[in-house]
């Protein structure tokens, strides 16, 4: 059981950490703009997450938490 | 459920001026990470350059000096010969490292100074726009080399691990990067080791980080990491120049 | 209390000690290499940190570093060096950091000489780096006045949290004369705004010159200028002599000054009604001063080594309401007393 929470504000939609999942369960949303104009990340499949925290690690705006 | 990861505590909680998928804000928080598990944000001074990360002041909890371009080794010198038991630490691009403030880099280091340099070298002057930096690859098209850098009018790049390395005084120069998990993984390593060395009062610790400027190289994020993988490593192999810790030094010091 | 006949040079050096000071950053250069070269040997056994630096760029930015931790911090040069300082310097004052630096002028422009000069006073009182920003300047006249000054300089840099500067020549930096180092206590200034490392015990300070917001960054500005319209009420300096019946009265700073009032002695002699007004703090101009000590003269004189730099204050502080006529020599050369006097005698008509 394993979640990552995606700052909606302070993601800037850049995608890195799209390229880092193992699980390829994270990817920018196309519904919801954030105040700053980006699509953000998000997980598209909870039950998957492992936790691995690979997305958080390449995340360059330190918008992703981690639980585990 | 548990927290497993977080931002750092010894970065402010606000939003990085940097552009969308900019390696800047890995960095700052490799080096956050460190202070962190050391404990030691208390006891850190950190020197600002000019260039993208100018404004890193704001971002690092702990006391932070705005150097002019290029000086940072030379305020950290200042900060470090009189307060010789606190941490200090600059953050600098490969502008104000390797072109403006070479002086000042190579002389800190020859001295071995026990500072902690971080050179984020991402070939070319983000904050201005684009131009030629000192580590600009042949070929590579900035705003001020229209036709790519064509080495006999505008010379070579300079490796700056590589010239550091022969200096007595350095301690630890080490090329990382920060385009997948486990090049972030090595370069949060480097960084601690380079703390570590200025608590051992080891001596000069610089740790280059390759890093990218998707906005000023005109590619997507994503295909700004698959540059440095391409591009910059094989310009820039990755690795341990010198390290005191496994090979000490021939001479006597 | 103690006399020692010393060097100029070497006489600040030991001030700066005793004042606090406890780091260096320096680069050789003629004719103030003496200050270096005494305080590697002093602050070993003082206890204080000396370098000699890669450069006069890189030694100022020393000095920012540990200004910015909250000790005293102070570099000496002279003239080409210091032109090399003022990128520093700028930012010394635009992150209002206090710190004290020594220039030992010598003959300009470009590598110029190495004999004594007074060429850098625009540069000290107008212009030492890019911005909108001022130096408190010293213009001591002998060793002891030197020594004196140092102190002095430390504290007003500490309290207004800028730096100052002792505008020395080679003249004065070379000669020795007899010195007393009175018992100094230094002014203890506490300095909340230190990056010494907080110690999570307070929030991080940041030492930094860079606004990006203009009214954020006038705002800094004109705080500063509040700082020194205060300065210029509290602490402008100047030494009047024999200035209350004088007719001309000559204003000379530093060591012409004292070439100067040799000339006022020798016009006396004759019967000439001269006097002598010494600045001694050159920035803030002692306006005031100027004004008291040549209310009876007819015309003053400007003797300086330079091709006329102060000579432009002294017409501001009078409003231009005198005539005010210039001696100068320049490139090394020391005006004669003699040379002085004659001008003296021309002004005031003859002999009496």
């Amino acid at each position: 059981m394993a979640k990552i929470t995606v700052n909606f504000e302070k993601c800037k939609g850049c995608a890195l950490c799209t390229t880092a999942c193992p699980k390829k369960i994270v990817e920018l949303q196309k519904e919801k703009r954030n105040r700053k104009g980006y699509f953000t990340a998000v997980c598209i499949d909870d039950s998957q997450c492992i936790g691995c925290a690979m997305c958080a690690t390449m995340c360059p705006d330190c918008a992703i938490t981690v639980e585990k | 459920m548990a927290v497993v990861f977080e931002k750092p505590k010894a970065l402010a909680d606000i939003t990085f001026h940097y552009c969308p998928g900019c390696t800047h804000g890995i960095i700052h928080r490799l080096v956050a990470e460190v202070i962190d598990e050391m404990g030691i944000e208390g006891e850190t001074i950190g020197v600002c350059p000019v260039g993208c990360s100018v404004m890193a002041y704001d971002y690092f909890n702990c006391d932070m000096i705005e150097a002019a371009h290029g000086r940072a080794p030379a305020v950290a010198t200042g900060v470090k010969r009189t307060n010789p038991d606190k941490f200090v630490f600059t953050y600098q691009g490969d502008g104000d490292l390797a072109a403006i403030g070479t002086a000042e880099t190579v002389h800190a280091a020859t001295r071995g100074e026990n500072i902690v340099v971080i050179f984020v070298n991402n070939t070319t002057y983000g904050m201005t726009g684009g131009q030629m930096a000192p580590t600009t690859l042949p070929g590579q098209i900035t705003q001020t080399t229209p036709y790519g850098r064509d080495p006999e009018l505008a010379g070579y790049p300079v490796r700056v691990c590589e010239m550091l390395a022969t200096l007595s005084g350095t301690a630890l120069a080490q090329r990382v990067a920060v385009n997948s998990v486990p090049h972030i993984r090595e370069a949060k390593k480097a960084i601690k080791k380079a703390f570590e060395n200025q608590r051992d009062k080891k001596g000069f610790s610089i740790v280059e980080v390759l890093s990218t400027c998707p906005t000023n190289w005109g590619l997507s994020p994503v295909d700004a990491l698959k540059r440095l993988e391409d591009e910059m490593i094989p310009y820039y192999p990755l690795g341990v120049y010198k390290d005191t810790n496994a090979f000490p030094p021939k001479e006597a010091e | 209390m103690e006399r020692n006949l010393m060097k100029g040079n070497e006489a600040l050096a030991e001030a700066a000690i005793r004042a606090g000071c406890k780091c260096f950053f320096g680069y050789p250069i003629t004719p103030q290499t003496e200050i270096s070269a005494y305080l590697a040997k002093r602050f070993r056994q003082a206890g204080g940190v000396f370098l000699q630096a890669e450069s006069e760029i890189a030694a100022i930015n020393m000095v920012l570093g540990a200004a910015s931790t909250g000790v005293r911090a102070m570099t000496s040069s002279s003239s080409p060096g210091i032109s090399l300082k003022s990128e520093g310097i700028s930012y010394i004052a635009g992150s209002d950091l206090p710190c004290v630096i020594i220039n030992v002028q010598r003959g300009g422009p470009g590598l110029g000489g190495i004999q004594p000069s007074q060429a850098d006073y625009w540069q000290a009182t107008k212009a030492l780096g890019h911005g909108d920003f001022q130096l408190l300047v010293f213009a001591p006249s002998s060793v002891q006045e030197m020594v004196d000054t140092v102190t002095k300089a430390f504290d007003l840099a500490d309290e207004y949290r800028m730096p100052a500067m002792i505008l020395a020549d080679g003249l004065l930096g070379q000669m020795m004369e007899p010195v007393t180092f009175p018992e100094i206590s230094a002014k203890q200034i506490d300095k909340p705004w230190a990056a010494n490392g907080h110690g999570n015990k307070r929030e991080h300070n940041i030492i930094n010159s860079l606004f990006l917001q203009p009214d954020v960054l006038e705002k800094s500005v004109r705080d500063r200028f509040e700082r020194y319209a205060e300065i210029k009420e509290k602490h402008a300096e100047a030494e009047l002599y024999m200035t209350d019946d004088a007719e001309v009265v000559v204003t000379a700073y530093g060591a012409t000054a004292r070439v100067a009032k040799s000339a006022v002695n020798m016009a006396r002699e004759q019967g000439i009604k001269a006097g002598l007004i010494r600045p001694v703090t050159l920035w803030p101009f002692p306006v005031k001063q100027i004004n008291e000590g040549s209310k009876n003269a007819h015309t003053l004189l400007c003797v300086e080594m330079s091709m006329g730099q102060m000579i432009d204050d002294v017409k501001l502080a009078i409003n231009c309401s005198k005539p005010v006529e210039f001696l100068g020599r320049t490139g090394g050369v020391i005006p004669k007393p003699s040379e002085v006097f004659e001008e003296i005698k021309r002004l005031a008509g003859g002999a009496k």
